[in-house]
């Protein structure tokens, strides 16, 4: 049990739960609130309402088919969570991704990031009173969420980026699909912005709260547009670039006053940039091409090898009966989430089975600081600041 | 792979900055530095991990400011069966390096890293509670993700996927202890 030790030790203070059903709380999160009138002084968040124990359930899977529980981590980037832990086996096998599979990853990825921020804006509009914004963000969320069903046959649950490259060819007319979102979606932005932007409701809602310095966002750990809106230009698609990042021109926007407003105009700029990606991708995926690494015994071959060639069958066999051993050591690889420096820590014992796997959730991270955030406070201000760290609880407990 | 090579090579350079840079202020400091796939890890003797990490820190040829993650990993039956993993990056100089400590199963206490980094504050906690290691000099050691009153440590590779029992654990500690 969770309990708050009053700090003043008076009748002038008092405890109030908010959550873990609280709808601002974005899923099962709950926070002690010491509370004097209506004044924060103090708050404990408490976790692990949605703990599932994923990392213990990967020791015992193959290193495939740990694939589909990363999934369900982070719903809103599905895609990102199979990037990272693919990236992380890949680099335990020292294997390399065909540079084709390698634009369509990021493709998708920069396309999930947009859906994820879409989310985030809607239900942190909708938090601040701002019903209509949500109904929006959410039709054009749908858009990509046709795609995905597109390439993978999956909205949300894709498991489509695998290890060595992707689950399946891009499908017939993609291509027009994926430019009828990037001709649309500029238009949609600059309507939320409008909506927004200079909203004088939500301009008194956000600016001014929930600051913190950019000395004390860096000891706290914190990443992503929280970290970026406090003047810190730290992307790790510009630091440590993956998957073929360093090929793309985009900028990281960032913003200096580090408060709830910045980090809303961070993340708007940053579908725009993202859209940026997602046009230079189309030149450069080719309509023919490998989307799958060459490495017997590790890739699965393919089906109508398998109906010709006695090898095929028998890694094909061993592939999906008893996994691959990669050799003995360990791999940490960064990727940048919608959220923050997603990470995935990989050891492994030479078995088929990983000996541990880590994720390094963003969420998780970033929610320490929400104390430092809210208090000193108003009691109005907690479900802004809530909002604007972008927590996703299916990461936060994993 | 071409890439890997050069990456590799650049990551020897920094291993052999951040070993040098240790060595120079305390000899024992480094007591054996990791190269695999590019990655550094600087293996550092329990009783100097936060002097170390202070240093890495501070030191100007190093700057790692960002604690990006800390996590475990147990190796039993094997002794000393824990390691701890920190992964320190350098925001101004773009570089990675992992600290790890090594720590035996009936010993498991450590420095805990709060007060170089007031991030490490849940990431020690999440590990304490899945792995049951000790910091010392902690704030607020309690458990986060798992109900108070959970039996083991459940990341421990001596702990069944499964769990202890037949029947999950429900928690029927807590109730007993609520009901008057």
């Amino acid at each position: 049990m969770t309990t708050v030790d009053t700090v003043t030790g008076t009748a002038k203070t008092m405890v109030l739960n908010m959550g873990p059903q609280h709808p601002s709380t974005h899923g099962v999160l709950r926070i002690l609130l010491e509370l004097d009138g209506e004044t924060v002084v103090k708050a404990v968040p408490d976790l692990g309402y949605l703990h599932t124990g994923i990392e213990k359930s990967c020791e015992d899977k193959t290193y495939s088919q740990v694939i589909t529980l990363t999934d369900r981590m982070d719903y809103l980037n599905p895609l990102g969570n199979n990037l990272v832990y693919c990236l992380a086996v890949e680099k335990l096998l020292g294997l390399a991704v065909p540079k084709r599979a390698q634009y369509i990853r990021v493709m998708m990825v920069e396309l999930q990031r947009i859906s994820s921020h879409l989310v985030w804006l809607g239900t942190h509009a909708i938090d601040l009173g701002a019903m209509s914004v949500f109904l929006y963000c959410f039709r054009e969320r749908e858009e990509i969420l046709n795609i995905f069903e597109m390439f993978s046959g999956q909205r949300m649950m894709t498991s489509y980026i695998r290890i060595g490259g992707l689950a399946l060819d891009p499908p017939a007319g993609w291509r027009a699909a994926v430019e009828r979102f990037l001709r649309m979606m500029p238009g949609h932005i600059d309507e939320y912005e409008e909506l927004l932007t200079k909203n004088r409701i939500w301009i008194g809602r956000t600016k001014g709260i929930g600051y913190i310095s950019p000395e004390d966002a860096i000891a706290l750990s914190m990443t992503g547009p929280t970290l970026r809106a406090a003047g810190v230009a730290y992307d790790n698609r510009k630091v440590f670039p993956y998957s073929s990042y360093e090929e793309f021109n985009f900028g990281v926007p960032t913003r200096t006053e580090s408060d709830c407003y910045a980090r809303y105009l961070v993340r708007v700029a940053e579908m725009r940039e993202s859209l940026k990606i997602v046009r230079q991708t189309l030149d450069k995926i080719t309509n023919e091409g490998p989307i799958m690494a060459e490495a017997p015994g590790i890739i699965p071959p393919q089906r109508e090898k398998m109906k010709t060639e006695m090898e095929a069958l028998i890694y094909h066999f061993k592939i999906f009966t008893e996994g691959f051993s990669p050799p003995p050591g360990e791999a940490f690889v960064t990727v940048e989430s919608p959220r923050g420096e997603l990470g995935c820590f990989i050891a492994s014992d030479g078995s088929s089975k990983p000996l541990r796997v880590h994720f390094r959730s963003p969420s998780y991270i970033n929610l320490q600081a929400l104390p430092r955030l809210i208090e000193g406070q108003l009691i109005a201000d907690v479900v802004a600041c809530i909002g604007t760290i972008d927590i996703i609880l299916g990461e936060v407990d994993r | 792979m071409g890439d890997s090579k050069i990456v590799a090579e650049a990551s020897r350079q920094n291993a052999n900055v951040v070993a040098e840079c240790l060595r120079s202020w305390n000899p024992k400091a480094v007591a054996e530095v990791i190269e695999f796939r590019g990655e550094t890890t600087i293996v550092v003797p329990r009783e100097l991990l936060r002097a170390t990490a202070e240093r890495c820190r501070e030191d100007a040829k190093l700057q790692y400011n960002l604690l990006s993650d800390a996590t475990c990993l147990d190796r039993y039956p094997a002794e000393p069966r824990f390691e701890l993993s920190y992964h320190l990056v350098s925001i101004p100089k773009r570089e990675k390096v992992r600290l790890r400590v090594r720590l035996g199963g009936n010993d498991a206490v450590v420095d805990s890293l709060v007060p170089v980094w007031p991030g490490a504050n849940w990431l020690e906690r999440e590990i304490f509670d899945l792995f049951g290691i000790r910091f010392t000099g902690h704030p607020d050691l309690r458990r986060i993700l798992l109900p108070d009153d959970w039996e083991g440590y459940p990341l421990r590779r001596d702990y069944p996927v499964e769990g202890y029992r037949d029947v999950p654990n429900t928690g029927e500690m807590f109730r007993k202890s609520s009901t008057p």
